[in-house]
């Protein structure tokens, strides 16, 4: 699950990591009082407004602004409240606006000049251990940073029995090339920015840039955070920050029916049990000449409901030209499947796309003459190629 | 020979008296596998599917000599699971539970690493030694025995793969199912070498998906081992989205080196029989054996 960029600032403060401050509004109104509120407690005289979307990149869409007196704040969160905003992240649509983030401008002339640096928390796979990312080269895309300059790039590997050493943090702000008040102060920062992580079971943390004020401060001025969805059963709290508006409808829709779906941009849906027989089955329809339209993972008991429910979400895809139905039945016995196939499919009447229903495994025999004998409308397979066969079939 | 189980592993199931638990050890049992017992805490000195119930699980190795378990414990307890078995000393710990967070999983590898136990899973459909002990939740019957080896993180795929292979009039050694989580136990890697290395594969069938560098490590160790075992391999999700999470957790493209293409092309340069289409799986194998 991710976070708006003020949810995650929230969060990180409430672990001790200190951040850019900024109040959420929902108008430009509201985006006033907030800009009003934030330079009584923080002096401020400018503000920064940002859309708050799941997506990157939102300066480059025009999602990030610097406002320098309250007119401007009014104009700039009124211009970006509403808006679709398009970023290299999104689709060509974009994603709409509901909320800015009115923040301190941090970015404030001083004894020394501010600097950005890159600092991410993330699961090191190869090892099985979460490690501490982070490069000189804030305020960049990192891939890019990875690309032309990885020597810039350093990580710090935490042992999960002991967690974050000090000495860790300090080779962290050595390797930053900082001193004196803004060593201390990234220690700090990176030690609580790793027990942030670790106590909210983060999936990712991203923090681009962190930077060291112009008074040697150093804080988060964004926030990307993604939390691990299985283990979200503990922080009720950090459940309820999600916010469906970001999400795919027909994904939410799929996923309160207790179906795995993701929505694609092709021609053949599918309906699968077991994630990989799904992408495997996707991989098919492509070197079949389709284009899956979907990723769909029934899950172990594909009864008559299910299928009836899968069914209903791959045809709210406008998209579909056919749809194929691919089941291992092994513990679920085939025959079952077809009969909820069939059910399924004289429960909704009007499919108008050609069905291919492949079953294979338990029963696969008597549930190919129950597919065949139904009067439906349906194709039916026991063989993958067959199943494939089938599909191009159809789609020439 | 077999891998990893056979006729004379003697199996636990942890969680043995929960409704998976229960339907799962039924049908290992009628599959004829040597199941000596299961642990529920608090229902020790119970029997169920006429087999002792423990409280614990050193009670279990030290009153009927378990050496392999598997675990049908909910994800939030699974990781618990996992560390009590590696402390009594099982040696095979087979962890089908879906759902555990990452943040337990990094604990209970990191409490496992010098135990001596090996770790199948988590998310994962188990292993079977066809005709000999099927430790999972897979179909027995697809998987006659035979020859070829199959690793593969997946568990429908698994069954289709094998049931291709036996439609080849080839059969299965064993069949691991090594699971689609971000953090496994038994690598891809450590899987193939346990293949190649047993003289009864004679081909193995590797399956692998988007997120990772397993398979890349897979292949790597296969090209240094100069094993002239042929190895037959697909990659499932060369059409999935880059970011996004494809149903198991671990099965996300992150960056330009885990797509399914990345990977196919370093097995390839690795001497691995690389299948684009999944329906070729079982005509590959036949065709290099």
């Amino acid at each position: 699950m991710n976070l708006h960029e003020y949810q995650g600032k929230e969060l990180l403060n409430s672990f001790g990591v200190r951040i850019q401050r900024g109040i959420v509004a929902h108008s430009a109104n509201e985006a006033v009082d907030a800009a009003k509120q934030l330079t009584a407690e923080t002096g401020t005289s400018w503000h920064v407004i940002k859309a708050q979307v799941h997506a990157g990149g939102r300066g480059k869409g025009g999602g990030v602004k610097l406002a320098k007196n309250l007119q401007e704040v009014e104009e700039i969160a009124g211009n970006i409240i509403g808006m679709n905003l398009v970023t290299p992240q999104t689709s060509a649509e974009g994603k709409k606006v509901h909320q800015v983030l009115v923040a301190e401008d941090v970015y404030y002339p001083g004894d020394s000049e501010p600097e950005e640096y890159y600092m991410s928390v993330l699961l090191n796979r190869g090892v099985g251990r979460n490690m501490i990312m982070y490069s000189t080269e804030g305020g960049m895309d990192i891939e890019q940073v990875a690309e032309e300059t990885p020597h810039l790039i350093f990580t710090e590997e935490i042992d999960p029995a002991v967690g974050i050493l000090p000495f860790q943090a300090r080779r962290v702000a050595f390797n930053l090339g900082l001193s004196g008040t803004a060593f201390k102060e990234m220690t700090k920062f990176v030690t609580a920015l790793y027990t942030a992580y670790v106590k909210s079971d983060a999936s990712l943390f991203e923090i681009n840039p962190v930077l060291k004020t112009s008074d040697d401060k150093i804080l988060a001025v964004d926030s990307k955070v993604t939390l691990d969805d299985n283990a979200l059963y503990r922080h009720r709290d950090l459940a309820e920050l999600r916010d469906l508006r970001e999400e795919n409808p027909i994904e939410v829709e799929a996923g309160s029916l207790g179906l795995n779906y993701v929505d694609l941009d092709g021609n053949v849906g599918c309906m699968v049990n077991g994630a990989g027989l799904a992408m495997a089955t996707m991989d098919l329809i492509k070197h079949s000449g389709g284009e899956p339209a979907n990723f769909l993972d029934v899950g172990g008991t594909a009864d008559a409901s299910r299928v009836e429910a899968a069914f209903k979400i791959i045809l709210k895809d406008p998209n579909v030209k056919a749809i194929l139905i691919n089941i291992f039945g092994g513990i679920v016995r085939c025959d079952r499947v077809a009969q909820g196939v069939i059910d399924a499919y004289k429960n909704l009447g009007n499919i108008n796309v050609p069905i291919i229903v492949r079953l294979q495994g338990t029963n696969a025999d008597i549930a190919k003459e129950l597919i065949d004998n139904s009067g439906l409308d349906v194709l039916s397979a026991t063989e993958f190629q067959e199943a494939a066969d089938k599909v191009q079939e159809v789609l020439s | 020979m077999s891998v990893l189980v056979n006729k004379d592993s003697k199996i636990i199931v942890q969680g043995f008296t929960g409704s998976e638990g229960t339907f799962h050890a039924g049908q290992m049992i009628e599959y004829g596998t040597n199941v000596v017992g299961g642990v529920t805490p608090g229902k020790g000195g119970q029997t169920h599917l006429d087999r002792p119930v423990f409280n614990t699980v050193s009670e279990a190795v030290e009153k009927v000599g378990a050496d392999t378990t598997i675990i049908f414990v909910p994800p939030a307890f699974a990781a618990d699971a996992i560390m009590e078995a590696a402390d009594a000393g099982i040696k095979v710990i087979i962890t089908i539970t879906e759902g555990i967070p990452v943040a337990d999983m990094i604990k209970a590898a990191d409490y496992i690493k010098d135990k001596g136990s090996r770790l199948v899973g988590p998310n994962c459909p188990g292993v079977i030694t066809p005709g000999e002990a099927k430790v999972g939740i897979m179909p027995g019957f697809v998987f006659k025995k035979g020859k070829v080896g199959i690793v593969s993180k997946s568990g429908t795929l698994t069954y289709e793969a094998a049931d291709q292979v036996v439609k080849q009039g080839l059969g299965i050694t064993t069949a691991i199912g090594i699971g689609g989580d971000p953090i496994i136990g038994t690598t891809t890697k450590e899987a193939v070498e346990l293949l190649i290395n047993d003289p009864e594969t004679k081909a193995v069938v590797m399956i692998g998906e988007i997120g990772g560098q397993l398979e890349a490590d897979a292949a790597n160790w296969y090209k240094e081992s100069g094993s002239k075992k042929p190895v037959v391999g697909f990659i499932a999700g060369e059409t999935a989205p880059a970011g996004r999470t494809m149903g198991h957790a671990g099965a996300i493209v992150g960056g330009s080196d885990d797509t399914a293409q990345a990977k196919k092309k370093i097995m390839r340069a690795c001497g691995i029989h690389v299948v684009d289409s999944p329906a070729e799986i079982g005509k590959k194998v036949a065709e290099v054996l």
